[in-house]
């Protein structure tokens, strides 16, 4: 998208309104980098008051699911590739630093340098092959690498099967309830670097192969470049990233659970960037937040009194998250195709 | 020997599973290009309006039952939410997606996340000696249900006029479309056989598992993708031998080697397919 340019020089260059809508994401990560100072007390929206270690979590989740949305939308948005087994890459970072960590009794730079070397290697072996193939059948290839990676990780007795792996040696500075708000920094600080390396990555001349591959793949081999190169960079990129995110979850929740490689969860992120607006500047982020937040705000409400005194009809969708999030994701596939970001787009040409 | 017998029968009990849900989903796929992820949900429907009417019916009419509700949401499915969005294939993905997100959800809502138990009729929970294996009668079951609907649906789509015009339809369909026939009748007959299949593989499944489970239709779904791929998307002979080949594959590399590595070694299959040969078994290009 570039900015709305009417006749060369007919226009006064540079409004004051213009440099406000460049610098809002600096304020809006300042703005969130200090919500642990504030002591606002948010009734019903947050479980606690805004700089309490439950919000906190929460919050932290809802910025770190951001930035999954963030590395699956360069993917889906950018370069067109359905992918249904992100999740696959999440799980090797999260279980190959907790394994390290915890069962062979690595320090943690070791642990972390073999988490980028599998999020690395991983990534390039696996996509190799599954780009072979295009469109629908992509995704069911990635789909059946990351079943794999799920059942090994559930039947294995090196990442503690279904019950998972709670992570035995947790950094001094990320242990306990008092040091939540390094968490919460952490994980804003890796949506941060998600985001300006994608958003770097898509504005560089490999970002505009991808694009063109998204929205005409032979006019790029008539130009001479090979798709398959370009489809590959992107796909290993975004599985980087989405490993480096692996081990921020598992900081987070102080363990790796079998649920993380599972395709719910890749779904999951689908939904969130379509929910946002697939390969829209802020789309996936947005889409991100709402949706963890919905999710986890939705499931302490199906558990809450409120709504076990409804009568069944009521009660019984209103207990499943999963129900109202799948049932809204329809709806916004049919009524709004852009997402989130599509509706300001609306608004503006209104 | 006895022990090879019963793998190979449990291998190819599996493999017909598969098979029955992967049929659909190949020929809807081929014809339509609706990679449909609510068949999972199709099964799961069908899987649980058998267990509800088993409990006042005798099983084969219980079955039919569940198939006859497979087909009717199956229908609906595709008039009301996959129909206005022809021609838009990755948003008929996400709304499939979706759909089966909140209908697993709504499963689990009315009938809980536990399993339930599916009673399964005397005759099928006896065993049969094969050359020395004792096997349970609930295999042949299975075999036999996927015989007979892989023999149907050869037989429509070799001999009769609608199996003409889906078979065209999979490999040209704008250029049916521009002969004058309407393919979006073709595209709801597609949708009712898958439906009724996926709703005979979940009352079928529930009898072989012994119980089901929402989720159920989801963790098959994944396999009956990879037979799809492997057997080349939207041919019905390839389906079969791809599920055959996987369920035995799955089987005999969980016994001989350890739990898990069935699964494994299915996906390396699939890597080797691909590698080899990208348009599956059968060779159409995906």
């Amino acid at each position: 998208m570039s900015a709305p340019s009417t006749v060369a020089g007919a226009q006064v260059p540079a409004p004051p309104r213009f440099r406000v809508r460049r610098w809002w994401p600096v304020v809006a990560l300042v703005l969130l980098a200090v919500v642990p100072y504030t002591t606002l007390p948010v009734p019903g929206v947050l479980p606690g008051g805004l700089n309490s270690p439950g919000s906190l979590q929460l919050l932290a989740l809802c910025l770190l699911f951001a930035g999954f949305a963030v590395t699956y939308d360069l993917l889906f948005g950018h370069t067109g590739l359905l992918s249904f087994g992100h999740a696959l890459y999440v799980a090797a970072g999260s279980y190959t630093a907790n394994v390290a960590v915890t069962k062979l009794h690595w320090g943690w730079g070791p642990a972390l340098a073999a988490a980028a070397g599998v999020g690395l290697l991983l990534p390039a072996v696996l996509g190799a092959v599954a780009l072979r193939v295009n469109g629908i059948a992509f995704a069911m290839v990635t789909l059946a690498f990351a079943q794999v990676g799920s059942i090994l990780v559930m039947s294995a007795h090196l990442t503690g099967g279904e019950e998972g792996l709670s992570l035995a040696n947790v950094p001094a500075l990320f242990a306990g309830v008092a040091n939540t708000v390094n968490l919460y920094w952490l994980a804003l600080a890796y949506l941060a670097v998600v985001v300006v390396l994608v958003r770097w990555a898509v504005e560089s001349e490999p970002g505009r192969v991808w694009r063109a591959i998204g929205d005409n793949e032979r006019r790029v081999t008539v130009l001479g470049l090979s798709p398959y190169r370009f489809r590959l960079l992107a796909y290993v990129l975004s599985a980087f990233l989405a490993t480096a995110g692996g081990v921020v979850h598992l900081l987070l929740l102080g363990g790796s659970t079998p649920q993380i490689t599972t395709s719910a969860f890749t779904v999951g992120l689908l939904v969130m960037t379509v929910l946002g607006g697939a390969g829209t500047r802020w789309g996936a982020l947005l889409g991100g937040v709402l949706y963890t937040y919905l999710d986890q705000r939705l499931s302490a409400l199906a558990g809450s009194g409120t709504v076990a005194g409804l009568p069944a009809p009521l009660r019984l969708p209103l207990s499943q998250p999963e129900f109202i999030l799948g049932a809204l994701f329809v709806v916004v596939v049919y009524f709004l195709p852009g997402g989130i970001a599509g509706l300001s787009r609306y608004r503006r040409r209104a | 020997m006895s022990t090879l017998v019963l793998l190979t029968m449990t291998g190819l009990g599996l493999g017909a599973l598969y098979f029955l849900i992967a049929s659909g989903l190949s020929l809807i796929f081929g014809l339509a290009d609706v990679l449909n992820f609510a068949h999972g949900l199709f099964l799961g429907v069908g899987a649980y309006a058998t267990w509800w009417a088993g409990r006042h019916l005798p099983f084969p009419l219980a079955v039919a039952v569940g198939v006859l509700v497979g087909v009717v949401f199956a229908v609906a499915v595709e008039l009301v939410l996959i129909r206005p969005l022809y021609a838009r294939p990755i948003q008929q993905v996400l709304v499939t997606v979706g759909l089966s997100a909140a209908g697993v959800a709504l499963l689990q809502a009315a009938w809980g996340a536990d399993p339930r138990p599916f009673a399964k009729p005397g005759w099928a929970a006896a065993t049969t000696r094969v050359l020395g294996a004792v096997v349970p009668n609930d295999r042949f079951v299975l075999i036999g249900a996927a015989i007979a609907v892989f023999a149907g649906l050869l037989l429509f789509l070799r001999r009769t006029r609608y199996g003409l015009i889906v078979r065209a339809g999979v490999e040209d369909r704008a250029m049916v479309t521009a002969l004058g026939i309407d393919v979006r009748k073709a595209f709801t007959l597609v949708f009712a056989i898958g439906g009724a299949a996926a709703a005979a593989a979940g009352a079928l499944a529930g009898m072989y598992f012994g119980s089901i489970t929402p989720g159920l239709g989801g963790s098959l779904l994944i396999f009956a993708f990879i037979v799809v791929v492997i057997g080349g998307m939207g041919s019905v002979t390839g389906c079969a031998l791809a599920a055959v080949l996987v369920g035995l594959v799955q089987q005999f590399a969980n016994y001989y080697a350890a739990a898990g590595v069935g699964e494994a070694s299915v996906v390396l299959l699939l890597a080797v397919v691909l590698l080899v040969r990208p348009g599956g078994l059968t060779g159409r290009t995906a």
